[in-house]
């Protein structure tokens, strides 16, 4: 482990400090190369000596994050990252531990594990590049995919839901829940460094364009012309408006959230729903704006802290635990441990 | 230690000496003879006795009351004479009502004493046990041939805790102790221990430690007292190697040895870990040595208590997984990830009846298979094996030695029956025990140039380096990967080299294993028995009396199935025969006659039970008389 003092002496890293010596293979315009160019322009911001960072992804396209980080890395088996990094963290809760998954690896294969890894709350920041399809295995749909989505394994249409990512994180107890896109690189920084300060797993799913099998998906959130209608940039404290110009905003009528528009009926900046990350009922409200409408009304999509909360991490429970107990009890020998208390002599 | 209550004999009895004993307690899963059993045992092995015990449960936790399938039953071989097994037969059996009589009179000998509770066969009893009306076992001269003693224990049991503040529930739950207390009359044993034991368990309720001790000691005096018993037994102390000694399980040793383990190799221990009978115990005997740095992670499946072990491991710490057969399956895919990252693990399956949930409470040796193949790919790992329940220790000690030299994953079996079964353990000094530190690589093995994670040394091992270790960051993952730099690589011939490098490391285990030898006979003759794991005890008593009697055949136990002992193929072309017994159909039988071309006889048994004594005997006298 590096002292402050080392840390403080050592030269500011660079993102091409966090760059390794394998050449990215990603589909060229694959919104996966957005996301490594803003992790590795975050990272030196945030101080953590590169050795002692560990990524720790699935399989998938995205999974081959890990590769590209000159740090430590697992690049492990689909849908287990979450079990692999719990380990590592559990046994060394100083290291900065990293994880990467598509969303089949995250939602599907790997459904289960994300659940329990957002219940248990290790100091973990989780990021999920949904791109709405399985990339590596060649186009099939995937868990978050849109009902009715044609893809190889569906060429009449899937006829099934999708999870929503932020409201099964939510339901999982998630103690943070943020969303970004691979599109907006000074958002998906902020995200990222909000993540990483967030002691508590971090949740951030990343919308990620797949050129090849899922083409513009999530364009209506990043390109010019309906960006600002239809997504609802987050910040804490700031009242929900979205809109072409700004004129639209959101207000909570007891639960039920009410578009208005900010140019008529008087209706006022003052009256609107302010953003409140640490308010789980109405993250709840915020993360359903999703596939739920309201008198027929689609809400923007929400992007930013959707839910922040402080909670004691799993890796301090179980450290402290072993503490308290050996501070009260003392560490026994290993001769003690042999004999147990019941033993008997034969001379 | 000094008795409580007058031991002189209260009527004329003859004490019997006895070489050895076998007592079958036997009764309903509420019947307490789990705890029965145990503290018979524990007295037993106290007073200097060598013991065997062979605990037997239900599948389900609370199968109907009075029916067969709830019988739940605890064995003790207990003599002053050195004991491998707990017993073909027994001597007394306990029968608390009608189905346990039912189930278990069959195994007693000839003209064995049977104990029962008659409150436990009235009609109610005798028809939930499945007699026919009217039958009554009791009294249709079934037990024609035994010693009987019929008991209304249930009502002595209320008869001596009558104007007790405790409800009718808990003192019908207090008749196993007037067992107990009889049952120590009978043999001669102190029930101090006992006494002991029920004041510090019930110490917050004093009611019901009163209530146990005053039907213990009723036992006792009914024994004394009554004249029904002309005879008491005396089993000398056994004429064990000196020593401290104390009792132990096999899943209780098992994590003793992984503290222990930790220990000597200077590594953090962590367990991932998904309930399982009947492994669970090693879930739950670990999660109490939280002083000693243990980290315990009860994982939501077995995947992620295998990739959670893995995680531990890759950070630099003893990563271990436990499990029985249908977890071992769910941990397949992970295996095949830790034997290409090529990182120690400790994979631990306690098998019991397959497949699925087959037999979950009995025992069985059927996953040696899916040990050694149950793989994707090309992927061998090292196979061992625990023989009793004390070897658990010596075995996991092992496995962790040649995961963390070897830098691989290592499959480690024992079984239900040893897990459960106890044994008395000569312990070692923690200053006897061989340290095999680990030294975690800090400095660059490829100076100036990148860091090789996957250059190796002689035994073909891979650097283990901890993330944290400054400079030395590399990545590591489940594709192919290069050979030394361990960089990504779908080259074809460096995959055929990576999959021949990997098999060649751990077929040189073999040069850091003890050859094999024989365990009981000599190194040629007509027969030898070869064994692997549970089997140990019943095998070595069959071939000793064989030899005792004479016979040519020698017994030759394997600790290391994969990879083999490198001479045990010239060992075992030294006999005339061969016989492989096992708790399956078969599964040692053709690893030894694919690697050896040997034509070896198979003994097959699969029926959760463990082989008796005269099983193997009848066997080996039958190949020798041929
Ligand atoms: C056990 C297992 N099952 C299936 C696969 C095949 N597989 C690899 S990646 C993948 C899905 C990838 O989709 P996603 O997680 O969304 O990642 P993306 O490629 O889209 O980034 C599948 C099905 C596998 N590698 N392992
Ligand atoms: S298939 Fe799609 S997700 Fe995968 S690398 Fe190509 S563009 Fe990216
Ligand atoms: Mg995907």
């Amino acid at each position: 482990m590096t002292t402050i003092a080392e840390q403080q002496a050592a030269p500011k890293l660079t993102a091409k400090d966090f760059a390794s010596n394998q050449e990215v293979k990603w589909c060229p315009g694959c919104g996966d190369y957005s996301i490594l160019k803003q992790v590795q322009t975050v990272f030196p911001d945030f101080g953590v000596p590169k050795e002692d960072i560990v990524f720790i992804s699935g399989i998938g396209c995205a999974a081959r994050f890990t590769y590209y980080m000159d740090t430590y890395g697992m690049h492990s088996i689909h849908g287990r990252a979450a079990a692999i990094a719990s380990g590592v963290k559990s046994l060394n809760p100083n290291l900065s531990v990293w994880m990467v998954s598509g969303d089949g690896d995250a939602f599907s294969i790997g459904g289960n594990h994300f659940i329990h890894l957002m219940r248990k709350n290790f100091d973990i920041n989780y990021l999920v590049f949904n791109n709405q399809i399985y990339g590596l295995t060649k186009g099939q749909y995937s868990p978050t995919s849109e009902k009715g989505k044609v893809a190889k394994s569906t060429p009449y249409g899937s006829v099934e839901e999708p999870f929503n990512p932020s409201e099964l994180a939510l339901g999982a107890k998630a103690s943070f829940v943020a969303r970004s896109l691979d599109r907006d690189p000074k958002h998906m920084q902020m995200v990222l460094k909000r993540a990483n300060e967030h002691k508590g797993t971090s949740f951030v799913e990343i919308y990620q364009n797949c050129p090849v099998f899922n083409d513009g998906t999530f364009f209506a959130y990043s390109e010019k012309e309906t960006k600002k209608e239809q997504s609802l940039m987050l910040e804490h404290g700031k009242p929900l408006i979205f809109g072409a110009t700004d004129n639209k905003g959101i207000k909570l009528d007891g639960t039920k959230p009410v578009i208005v528009d900010l140019n008529e009926n008087g209706n006022s900046v003052n009256d609107l729903w302010v953003h409140d990350e640490h308010d789980k009922t109405k993250a709840h409200i915020i993360a359903g704006f999703f596939d739920t409408q309201y008198d027929g009304i689609n809400y923007p999509r929400p992007f930013g802290v959707i839910y922040q909360e402080f909670r004691p991490t799993y890796e301090e429970g179980m450290q402290n635990q072993i503490d308290e107990l050996i501070a009260r009890k003392g560490k026994p020998s290993l001769d003690k441990i042999l004999s147990g208390d019941k033993t008997w002599t034969i001379l | 230690m000094e008795s409580v209550i007058d031991q002189k004999p209260g009527h004329v009895t003859s004490l019997v000496e006895a070489d050895s004993i076998v007592i079958r307690f036997s009764g309903d899963s509420g019947d307490g003879m789990q705890l029965t059993g145990t503290q018979f045992t524990d007295t037993a092995a106290f007073f200097g006795k060598d013991i065997s015990t062979f605990p037997e449960f239900p599948a389900e936790i609370r199968a109907p009351i009075g029916t067969t399938a709830g019988v739940s039953g605890f064995q003790v071989h207990f003599g002053s004479k050195e004991i491998f097994t707990p017993g073909d037969e027994y001597d007394v059996l306990v029968a608390m009502n009608s189905a346990a009589l039912k189930v278990d009179l069959h195994q007693l000998k000839k003209g064995g004493i049977v104990i029962v509770n008659t409150a436990g066969f009235d009609k109610k009893n005798l028809g939930l046990a499945g007699y026919a009306d009217g039958a009554n076992p009791l009294e249709d001269g079934t037990l024609e041939g035994y010693t009987v003693h019929k008991i209304d224990v249930t009502k002595f049991t209320k008869e001596c805790l009558a104007g007790s503040s405790l409800g009718m529930k808990e003192i019908e739950r207090s008749k196993n102790m007037f067992v107990l207390g009889l049952l120590f009359w009978m043999f001669d044993e102190s029930m101090d221990h006992t006494i002991a034991f029920i004041n510090e368990k019930f110490a917050k309720k004093p009611d019901i430690a009163e209530a146990n001790i005053k039907t213990l000691k009723a036992g006792w005096n009914y024994g004394d007292h009554t004249e029904i018993f002309v005879n008491r037994y005396k089993v000398a102390p056994a004429k064990l190697p000196k020593g401290v000694y104390r009792n132990i399980s096999g899943n209780a040793a098992t994590a003793i040895g992984l503290v222990a383990a930790a220990e000597l190799s200077g590594l953090p221990l962590f367990l991932g870990s998904y309930p399982i009978t009947p492994a669970s115990d090693v879930l739950h005997e670990l999660a109490k040595y939280k002083t000693s740095n243990v980290k315990t992670f009860q994982a939501e499946d077995e995947i992620a208590a295998i990739c959670a072990a893995i995680g531990a491991s890759y950070a630099g710490g003893l990563g271990v997984t436990t499990t029985s057969g249908p977890g071992m399956a769910l941990k397949t895919e992970a295996l095949g990830l830790a034997t290409i990252l090529e990182i120690p693990l400790l994979v631990i399956d306690i098998q019991r009846g397959g497949p699925s949930t087959g037999l979950p409470t009995k025992t069985e040796q059927s996953d040696l298979m899916q040990a050694m193949y149950g793989r994707h790919g090309e992927g061998p790992l090292p196979v061992i094996a625990a023989c009793s329940p004390s070897d658990c220790f010596d075995t996991i000690l092992e496995a962790a030695r040649i995961a963390t030299e070897h830098m691989t994953p290592v499959i480690v079996l024992t079984d239900g029956y040893i897990a459960n079964g106890s044994e008395p353990w000569r312990f070692p000094a923690a200053a006897d025990l061989k340290p095999f530190k680990v030294n975690f690589v800090t400095e660059n093995n490829n100076p100036g140039g990148t860091f090789k994670p996957y250059k190796r040394d002689e035994k073909l091992s891979r650097p283990w380096v901890k993330p944290g270790t400054k400079e030395l960051m590399h990545r590591i993952g489940g594709l192919e990967k290069q050979n030394e730099t361990g960089n990504v690589s779908y080259d074809a011939k460096n995959h055929e080299t990576m999959t021949r490098i990997r098999a060649e490391k751990i077929q040189k285990i073999a040069d850091y294993i003890p050859l094999a030898k024989p365990d009981s006979g000599k190194d040629k003759g007509k027969l030898v028995v070869l064994g692997w794991g549970s089997t140990s005890g019943a095998i070595k008593t069959a071939v000793r009396e064989a030899i005792a009697e004479g016979y040519d055949v020698s017994h030759v136990h394997l600790q290391h199935i994969n990879p083999f002992p490198k001479n045990l193929g010239e060992l075992l072309s030294n006999y005339d025969n061969l016989l492989i017994p096992e708790m399956n159909c078969g599964q040692l039988l053709q690893l030894i006659r694919a690697k050896y071309l040997l034509p070896a006889i198979g003994l097959s048994k699969v029926q959760g039970l463990p082989f008796t004594t005269s099983e193997l005997k009848n066997k080996i006298l039958e190949i020798l008389k041929s």
